[in-house]
């Protein structure tokens, strides 16, 4: 993978939105932004209703993502062109979806909705109606998935790379900013994680920052080339835009993204947490 | 732009702040809360208001609402808000204390 085949950029985008093939997806946590406007002949996948599992803490397993995406109108070769608001986070994390279920062509719009509003390129409010497909997911990658037992066993032993807020990485603050502050677990960090917050990784439009920017973040932060790394933040999807950057873009070869992230290790009981700004001891 | 003493102060100022959502405990929230404005004094609509740190670091982002509200939940201390806008870019520092903070926040055209 690479910056060429993983993100497409606006003008791209604008070039292809009526061509045969490329099937236009924004995914947001809010989908009346959608509704308001969106890119012409986009469809809509709201990260909540649609992509996590409505009983289980879980998202939806391969048949309900083979059943989502019958039921939109994509098929197995599409192309399929995710964007969305929150600087693409939801679309990263929808990204991180379609590679897990084996889907051959994904790609993200560098720049997300923020770009495109900014540079007032054109909205639409029709509805498209894609004929309903037969999509097949593949099994799950679990080589791109972290779970609890494998982040705590990789504490001092792989890289831990925490993308909150450095308040939230200390434990002053236990959600991002725009959303109120009372939760039930505890604040903290998981011991030896590196702090590079997902912001860094952007730049203020929302398009990813150059490959040789990228890869000096990440060094400099303490990122040791040699070993596997395990991305995470709070519900799983600011980890997935650094999961973006650090295999797709940078093509680090193991890169997990651990979407359980604070929201349940911060609620286990008996893990080890770290306070304040440094990593902390294994 | 860069200016550091627009909190709206008092009862003078209007009434910024669209509702905060029921279950937000304001005497443990601070909250950050104000209109993105032109110079003409125009709310801006549709602009992405970011919340940065002492040190400068992003935190958080929103959109602003039609009337060009934004709102943040953050900590006592100072932070930075800039705008960027189809009608330009702007920023305030602010200093914040635990409630609501009222804080207007111009943009312009470079």
């Amino acid at each position: 993978m690479s910056r060429d085949t993983a993100l497409v950029p606006a003008d791209w985008a604008e070039k292809n939105l009526e061509t045969p093939g490329v099937v236009f997806v924004e995914v947001d946590e809010d989908t009346t932004a959608y509704d308001g406007g969106h890119i012409p002949g986009a469809i809509k996948i709201d990260w909540k209703k649609d992509l996590q599992d409505p009983v289980r803490r879980d998202f939806v397993n391969q048949e309900q993502f083979s059943a989502l995406l019958s039921e939109r109108g994509i098929s197995n070769d599409d192309t399929v062109v995710l964007y969305g608001g929150n600087n693409n986070w939801f679309a990263a994390y929808a990204y991180w979806y379609f590679k897990l279920y084996g889907h051959g062509d994904v790609k993200l719009l560098d720049g997300g909705r923020k770009k495109w509003e900014l540079e007032a390129r054109p909205y639409s409010k029709d509805v498209p109606n894609r004929p309903a497909t037969q999509y097949q997911a593949a099994a799950p990658d679990s080589s791109i998935r972290a779970f609890r037992d494998e982040v705590v066993q990789a504490i001092g032993a792989k890289n831990l790379v925490d993308v909150r807020s450095p308040d939230e990485f200390a434990g002053r603050l236990l959600a991002p900013a725009h959303l109120p502050q009372e939760q039930s677990q505890r604040a903290g960090h998981i011991p030896t994680a590196i702090n590079v917050p997902w912001s860094k990784a952007a730049n203020e439009d929302g398009t990813f920052k150059s490959d040789d920017e990228l890869a000096k973040l990440y060094s400099e932060a303490g990122l040791d080339n040699g070993k596997d790394t395990i991305a995470y933040c709070r519900i799983g999807e600011r980890s997935s835009h650094t999961w973006f950057v650090l295999k797709e873009l940078l093509g680090q070869p193991n890169v997990k993204n651990y979407d359980g992230s604070w929201t349940e290790y911060g609620s286990l009981i008996g893990v080890p947490i770290a306070l304040g700004d440094e990593p902390g001891e294994a | 732009m860069t200016s550091t003493s627009n909190i709206a102060d008092g009862c003078a100022a209007p009434d910024q702040s669209a509702p905060i959502p029921a279950g937000v405990d304001l005497e443990k929230e601070t909250v950050i809360t104000g209109i993105v404005s032109t110079a003409d004094g125009d709310a801006v609509g549709g602009a992405y208001v970011r919340l940065l740190d002492s040190t400068g670091e992003f935190t958080a982002e929103v959109v602003s609402s039609a009337e060009g509200v934004f709102r943040f939940f953050a900590a006592p201390g100072s932070w930075t808000l800039r705008a960027l806008s189809r009608q330009g870019n702007g920023d305030i520092s602010v200093d914040v204390t635990r409630g609501v903070n009222e804080v207007s926040l111009a943009v312009a055209a470079s």
